[in-house]
Order: C-alpha cells, then sequence, then structure tokens
C-alpha cells in the first residue's frame, strides 16, 4: 500500500515541473524580446517592405502598425490572454481593409513576425542547443495561436465589411416607387432570401408612410423561386403594411409559384392577388377612387372580424 | 458605457422599465431602430410571463460579443412554477391568447437565438440574444 | 398614466402619450366602453403614434376593445402605428385581424366618416 503510494508520487511528479517550466520558458522569451524590441521591430518591418507587403501603406504607417503589433504579440505570449490582440487586429483590420489591404498580405506580416523572432532565438541560444529546443517548443504554440487570432480577425471583418456592401447593394436593387398619390409599387426582382425580405419590408413600410400610400402593389414577376420562409415572410409583409393602413396587392405569381404555395400550405387568402401589374395597378386605382367600390362588399369585410 | 442592466420584475409597470433601458442598450450598441423595437417587444413579452407565471423575477440585459459580431443577451429569471413542458411552450399557441409559454415562439422569431431552462417547481430562466 | 379621451363630434379620440402599463391599457379600455355609450358616439379612434412597443398584451387588448366597441354599435379604427413596431408585430405573430387600421388621426377620421355615411345610406336604403 505505502509503496505504491511512492511509486504515484514519483509519477506524478514531474508533469507540474514541466508546465512551470513552459512559463519560466515563456518569461525568458519575453524578457528577451522586450531587450531587443526596437532591432526587432526593425528588422520585421524592413522584411515586410522587401516582401512587398502592405504596399498600400506608407514606410511610417507600416511602422507604427508594426510597432503596435508587436507590442500586443509580446503582451498575448506573456499573459496568454488574446483579447486584447483580438481587438487590435479587428481594429487594424477596419482601418487598412478600406485602403485595399488583401488577405494574403495580413497573414503574411504575422508569418514574417513569427520568422523573425523564431531568427533571433535561434542567434541567442545557439549555444545550448538543449535550451534552444525548448524555448522554441514553448514559443511555437503560442505563436501559431498568435498568427490564427490576427488572420482570423482580418478574415471576420472582410466579411463584416462584404456583408455591409451587399446590404447596401440590396438596398438599391428594390427600389420603392410612387406611380400615382397614394399608390407605391414594389416591383421585386431576383432572388428573396430571409435577410432581403426583411430589408424590403422595412423598405416598404417606410415608403408607405412617408408617401401616405394607401395602396401598395407588390410584383413578384421577377421572383423565380419562392420557398415556405420567404412566402410567409411576404404574408407578414401584408399584414405590416395593413398595420400602417395600406391594403397589398400583389401580383405576377407565376403558376409554378402559385402551385408551390398551395403545395407547403401557405394561406394565400390574406392576399389580395391580381394577375399581372397592369390589372394590378387598375385594380389599385379602383380602390383609390371610392366611388367604385361596392358598399355593401366593403362595410362587410370592414366589419369581418 | 453600462454593458449591463439588471430590472426587478414585480409589477407591469417593471415590464415597461424593462423593455426602455433594454431599448436603450440596444441603442447604444448601434442596434437599428427596428431591431431596437424587436428586442424591446421580445423584452416585453418575456418581462410578462414572468408576472404571469411567477409573480416576480428579474430581467438582465447585456452586451456580448462572437468574434467581430456584437450583440445583446436578455435572461428573464424566476422561481416561479417552472415549465413542464418546453417543446409544448414554444409551439405556436400565441392566437388562442393564453396559455403556458405565450408569446415564446414569437420572441423566437423575433431574436435570434432562443433557450429556455427550466424544471417544474425550479423556476424559469428564458436566454434571448440578438446580434447586431 | 391615463390616457386622454376627446371628444369629437360623433367620435372619440384616445391618443397614447407614451408607453402604457397594462393597468393603463385596461383602464382605457373600460373608459372607452363606458363613453361609447354615454355619448352614443359613432367611431373611436386610438392614436398609438407615440407607442414604441405593441406586444402580446397591448394588441389583445386593442382587439378587445374593438370588438366590445362594436358590439356597441361603434367602430374601432387604430391610427399610428409606426413602421417598426408593424414589423415587430407581425414577427411576433400579432397582426390585430379584424381590427381596421389607417396611418394617422386625418385618415383615421375620413376612414369612420365614409363608415358612417355607408351605415346612414344603409338605413336609408331600408
Amino acid at each position: 500500500m505505502s509503496k505504491s503510494n511512492k511509486d504515484n508520487e514519483v509519477k506524478k511528479a514531474p508533469e507540474p515541473v514541466r508546465g512551470e517550466t513552459t512559463a519560466a520558458l515563456l518569461r525568458e522569451l519575453v524578457s528577451h524580446l522586450r531587450q531587443n524590441r526596437t532591432q526587432l521591430r526593425q528588422e520585421w518591418a524592413k522584411r515586410i517592405t522587401e516582401a512587398k507587403l502592405l504596399t498600400a501603406m506608407s514606410q511610417e504607417e507600416i511602422f507604427a502598425e508594426a510597432t503596435a503589433v508587436y507590442d500586443n504579440y509580446v503582451e498575448a505570449l506573456e499573459t496568454g490572454t488574446f483579447e486584447a490582440l483580438q481587438g487590435y487586429a479587428r481594429n487594424l483590420s477596419e482601418r487598412i481593409i478600406p485602403r485595399g489591404v488583401e488577405t494574403h498580405e495580413v497573414v503574411g506580416i504575422v508569418l514574417l513576425l513569427r520568422d523573425v523572432l523564431a531568427r533571433s532565438l535561434f542567434a541567442k541560444y545557439q549555444h545550448d542547443f538543449a535550451l534552444l529546443n525548448r524555448i522554441l517548443d514553448a514559443y511555437e504554440p503560442a505563436a501559431n495561436r498568435i498568427a490564427n487570432t490576427v488572420a482570423v480577425g482580418f478574415v471576420q471583418e472582410r466579411e463584416r465589411t462584404i456583408r455591409q456592401q451587399q446590404e447596401a447593394i440590396r438596398e438599391l436593387s428594390t427600389p420603392v416607387l410612387q406611380v400615382r398619390e397614394r399608390l407605391l409599387i414594389l416591383p421585386i426582382i431576383g432572388v428573396i432570401d430571409p435577410q432581403r425580405s426583411r430589408q424590403l419590408t422595412e423598405q416598404l413600410l417606410r415608403g408607405i408612410r412617408t408617401n401616405r400610400a394607401k395602396v401598395v402593389v407588390i410584383d413578384i414577376t421577377g421572383v423565380a423561386a419562392m420557398d415556405s420562409n420567404v412566402a410567409n415572410g411576404l404574408v407578414q409583409t401584408v399584414e405590416a403594411s395593413r398595420l400602417l393602413g395600406a391594403t397589398v396587392i400583389v401580383t405576377g405569381l407565376s403558376p409554378e409559384i402559385a402551385q408551390t404555395l398551395v403545395t407547403i400550405g401557405v394561406d394565400l387568402t390574406k392576399m389580395n392577388t391580381v394577375g399581372d401589374l397592369q390589372g394590378g395597378i387598375e385594380e389599385a386605382e379602383r380602390l383609390l377612387g371610392y366611388k367604385a367600390v361596392p358598399v355593401s362588399a366593403l362595410s362587410e369585410s370592414s366589419l369581418k372580424s | 458605457m453600462d454593458d449591463e442592466i439588471r430590472v426587478s420584475i414585480a409589477s407591469d409597470a417593471d415590464i415597461v422599465i424593462a423593455r426602455q433601458q433594454g431599448r436603450a442598450l440596444a441603442e447604444k450598441l448601434g442596434f437599428s431602430a427596428t431591431d431596437q423595437t424587436i428586442i424591446a417587444t421580445a423584452i416585453s413579452e418575456v418581462a410578462r410571463n414572468i408576472i404571469k407565471f411567477a409573480k416576480h423575477g428579474e430581467i438582465i440585459v447585456e452586451v456580448i460579443a462572437k468574434s467581430s459580431i456584437r450583440g445583446i443577451r436578455v435572461t428573464a429569471r424566476d422561481q416561479g412554477p417552472g415549465i413542464a413542458d418546453i417543446q409544448l411552450a414554444l409551439q405556436d399557441g400565441y392566437t388562442t391568447g393564453n396559455g403556458l409559454g405565450m408569446g415564446l415562439p414569437g420572441c423566437k422569431r423575433l431574436m435570434d437565438e432562443l433557450e429556455i431552462k427550466s424544471a417544474k417547481g425550479k423556476g424559469t430562466t428564458v436566454t434571448m440574444k440578438k446580434w447586431a | 398614466m391615463e390616457v386622454p379621451i376627446l371628444k369629437q363630434g360623433d367620435f372619440l379620440i384616445a391618443t397614447f402619450q407614451a408607453a402604457l402599463t397594462d393597468e393603463d391599457l385596461l383602464q382605457l379600455q373600460d373608459a372607452l366602453v363606458a363613453r361609447v355609450g354615454r355619448f352614443r358616439s359613432r367611431g373611436v379612434i386610438v392614436d398609438v403614434t407615440a407607442l414604441d412597443v405593441m406586444d402580446s398584451f397591448a394588441a389583445r387588448t386593442l382587439r378587445a376593445l374593438a370588438h366590445m366597441v362594436r358590439l356597441r354599435g361603434a367602430e374601432t379604427v387604430i391610427v399610428g402605428i409606426q413602421p417598426e413596431v408593424a414589423f415587430a408585430m407581425v414577427q411576433l405573430g400579432l397582426s390585430l385581424e379584424g381590427v381596421p387600421t389607417a396611418l394617422d388621426l386625418e385618415e383615421g377620421l375620413a376612414q369612420l366618416m365614409k363608415a358612417a355615411e355607408r351605415k346612414g345610406a344603409t338605413f336609408r336604403g331600408r
């Protein structure tokens, strides 16, 4: 019993020691990088220029960013936390993306820094090969994680920018047109996804308010396909417009789409549909010219609950 | 910037306070006018559930982040009777105008994520997220 | 906070001033239904322009209000729902089905006037 206990103690012992060693090695590494900050930073900036990376930026700008990245890099190595670096990477990306900096450039400069630092470690510890190996073992995973953090931050920021631009294009692609007083037309062309569906609903609702529209014709002749999500979105658009006091007429429902809607069980009774845009506008004008509306039909529909 | 608000919910006036403060935080975060309204509406619904089923509880609204995207998390917590059947609570039944978990399916549509933790007699925690 | 109710000819106009509690809403419902009888009003306008959130309780109360008012022989029009509010409402599943709506007070009054004319015409026609 006591013997096996002893055995366990012996077996367990190396682990915590190794953990402490890694921390100690990283501490040594960090102090080395702090001491040689000026020289290593310059070396890195030089290598960036030589590799023709960040060509959209001036020497001074590259040096300023290099300094900030360097300091954040060392801090991440020291603390093992990546939030500050992540925040900086995001901020940097925000500034350089509009200037046309590409993903490969950002990945390139981080890998260069990794290389510059690794070389300096070689130079410093080459007299003691075992120590050099241990230092590199401690450095490598941290350096990889840092490179990953910066690159992922950049790619995400880029995607966000692209999303924003897509949104702007979408807004332009669905115009809300006023054709007569109090009558709006919303011609939808192309693919409707949930995001676009939401965006055009918001646009239409604002349009109803500013133009004091009473009738809206939504023409979907240019919509090739419709699934249940899109169809339900359309129903919601119709309902929301009514809440603002406007009647919606949907035109241009193709036979295929009509069939799909019936098959997937979308309630079309809530929708006022007319064959084509021309017919829809005629119907809208009839609704706007009150005399043509049969009194009984209107009072019944408005009283029904 | 204050990144977290806590409103204790004990009367219907607290519902109004919770949704107004939630909206203010959403506005600070740069959510669009529509999203602000959506968040305020969802807060109103879960706060009302607290009053209705548990009498009192708490609403917490916090700023959260997922990589480069920021968002808002609404937590509605109470020590009430709990929800026996969460699946049922999330079924669309709002048109009936009453019943357990009313408004939750709607909140799920309003927000990007919705999660319910509850057990009978152990209270209920509803967590909702909306990304900017 | 109480909602002021204005009497204008045959119509009653209730204008929401700010965010209302459930209590306020129920109070408004009672007050309007009572006054429709007392003033023999033909129409009610509920102006919700100042309302920044319409949740399920508010929508249900307004719907019940409209139905009760109808049972007392008058028509209700909800006016001034903001675009953002309308958007959130339909996402939540609230469409105020069966309750007439209009863009604003002016439109609501025009709508009630027309409904009153139609009713008058029907009576005369009989």
